[in-house]
């Protein structure tokens, strides 16, 4: 009787415990939705309510009628979708290298690799800059792809050789003994075996773009070619925000990128930790 | 023992890294050399007939630039208190998800969440949460009676670092949580349940059995995440943007000024690569543990 009741007593505590962490790891998101269905009174009213007393979808309405947001949204989508596909097809061929062959030099490059994701940013910016400034690349997609790739790319080539150590060698091995050349059998054997790994690496690399702020905010100068980002730190005026706009615009960001993660979070989560979990 | 297919040398691996080194070069190495060539010359933008080779110039001028000494005490801070708690709130959060129990798959979804946050957002929200006139934060401390009125956390420049730490701290947990749930789960079982029949209590388990198990990763998160935390611009910038005065300025922030505000290139590509000296040890540390822990793919 008093073991039932003991466990009893720390089931409760669990669930506890676990309703304080989902609240804390939760709020922001909540809050965000729901400043995001307030009306403006509501908002700036000295008597904060938790719940919306006339709840409205007027900030959306606003947010894609009266201000660049649609713009934005569509801005980063070509980014951030350009991105992932570039630096998924330079990272698979780049994993497949260290993945399937032994040659002079492997672990000095894997090793490099694994350094460049740890540069600071703050180092790169500026040179970067300039850079693409004399390329002519600032105020343009092709800039921003370029450098939200490369910079999603070195973490990429280790979660992709992680995923390539599980597929079996030897289908690939029976495939070329029948005389498939070495790109048929990546083609036919390899990729669609670690799909779902692919699918993973992309939604990282999707996330860090569609994320990206400091790069977005230098190498932009013009409202047409601004993403989200960007464009949600201009509704943060110099003595005024509209936070109004400001969660709308937040809850249509961050929408996407959940889904995202939900669709493949546990290849996700198996990529993430391949690097410093030992197997 | 080698399990690759083996192959007579070739290009073929060099010509399948090709893309990829060819990227880091231009978008990596090429502007850490020319990082390193701005930081030898006086390089400010706004008077472009001084630009010229200064040699030393730049680093010297570091070590007499008080700013830089109080922002690398406050980065000592920054880093300290958001890596601290963060590693303080993942293990206990991994910890209470590595049991079974009715809705573990959801939550330990959900867990993960503030990591697909946009920094921005999460930084702008902090900012509205923390705010000293409709800030949910402020009402809330109020009301279960901490403090008795609403403070202005990030316009105090004794609280404002603190209060991006507690933005920064709420995003970066999902990361440990990750990786030592993932290193709890590769503990066998059958250790527990020795432990057990010996008559080992909760704590003992997690002291003899589960610290030694997730020490190395445990090492490898915080070491990579102490790298990334000192060097991160964005928050900050967003939060407070160094002030109020240079109550939040850590170096790469007082790096990303210079260079953003005064447009002095030269003296900013210094400060960054001091920065980058100083983690530099730090890495050296991450590799050894990397290649300690990861030989199956190195």
């Amino acid at each position: 009787m008093r073991i039932q009741a003991k466990r009893i007593l720390s089931m409760v505590l669990l669930y506890l415990l676990l309703v304080l962490i989902l609240l804390y790891v939760l709020f922001p998101y909540i809050w965000t939705f729901l400043c995001s269905v307030k009306p403006e009174p509501e908002l700036f009213s000295k008597k904060i309510h938790y719940l919306p007393i006339s709840p409205t979808i007027q900030n959306y309405v606003s947010l894609f009628g009266l201000t660049k947001f649609p713009r934005y949204f569509l801005n980063s989508l070509i980014i951030a979708f350009a991105t992932t596909v570039l630096a998924v097809l330079i990272s698979i061929l780049a994993a497949y290298a260290f993945s399937r062959f032994r040659f002079p030099m492997r672990y000095l490059l894997m090793i490099i690799v694994l350094l460049t994701t740890m540069f600071p940013k703050i180092l790169l910016i500026i040179p970067l800059f300039m850079i693409f400034r004399s390329l002519h690349l600032i105020n343009t997609f092709a800039g921003l792809i370029l450098a939200h790739s490369t910079f999603a790319i070195p973490f990429s080539v280790w979660m992709l050789t992680g995923f390539l150590e599980t597929v079996p060698r030897d289908l690939e091995l029976a495939a070329l003994i029948d005389g498939c050349t070495r790109v048929q059998a990546l083609l036919k054997i390899v990729i669609p075996l670690m799909l779902p790994g692919i699918a993973a690496t992309a939604v990282y690399i999707f996330i860090s773009s569609w994320n990206e702020y400091l790069y977005a905010l230098i190498f932009t100068t013009t409202p047409s070619i601004r993403t989200l980002p960007v464009g949600l730190k201009m509704f943060v005026g110099k003595y005024e925000v509209s936070w109004g706009w400001l969660t709308a615009g937040g809850m249509v960001t961050s929408i996407p990128l959940v889904i995202l993660f939900f669709l493949v979070q546990k290849h996700l989560i198996k990529g993430l930790t391949a690097g410093a979990v030992k197997q | 023992m080698h399990k690759y297919i083996p192959k007579k040398r070739g290009v073929y691996p060099y010509l399948l890294l090709l893309p990829l080194l060819l990227a880091l070069i231009l978008i990596i190495f090429y502007p850490i050399l020319y990082s390193v060539y701005l930081s030898f010359n006086h390089y400010v933008l706004t008077t472009p007939s001084e630009i010229g080779f200064s040699g030393i110039e730049n680093y010297v001028k570091i070590l007499g630039d008080e700013v830089f000494w109080r922002s690398l005490r406050r980065t000592g801070m920054w880093i300290f208190w958001t890596i601290g708690f963060e590693l303080l709130f993942g293990l206990m959060i991994a910890w209470l998800l590595d049991r079974k129990f009715p809705g573990r798959g959801i939550v330990r979804s959900l867990v993960l969440l503030p990591w697909v946050f946009p920094s921005i957002l999460t930084g702008l929200m902090w900012v509205w949460m923390l705010d000293d006139t409709y800030g949910i934060i402020n009402d809330f401390l109020v009301k279960v009676r901490l403090i008795d009125s609403y403070i202005p956390w990030l316009s105090l420049a004794g609280t404002a670092l603190y209060g991006i730490i507690a933005a920064q701290v709420w995003h970066g947990t999902p990361f440990f949580v990750i990786m030592i749930l993932a290193a709890m789960q590769g503990i066998p079982k059958e250790l527990y349940e020795a432990a057990r029949i010996d008559g080992a209590n909760k704590w003992q388990e997690y002291w003899y059995i589960t610290w030694p198990h997730i020490l190395p990763t445990v090492l490898i998160t915080t070491l990579l995440r102490t790298i990334w935390t000192a060097s991160y611009v964005e928050i900050i910038e967003i939060m407070t943007g160094g002030g109020p005065g240079e109550s939040t300025l850590t170096l790469p922030v007082y790096a990303f000024r210079r260079a953003y505000s005064y447009l002095d290139f030269g003296y900013s590509a210094a400060l960054s690569l001091a920065l980058v000296g100083m983690l530099s040890g730090l890495v050296w540390a991450y590799l050894r543990m990397m290649k300690m822990s990861r030989v199956e793919i190195l």
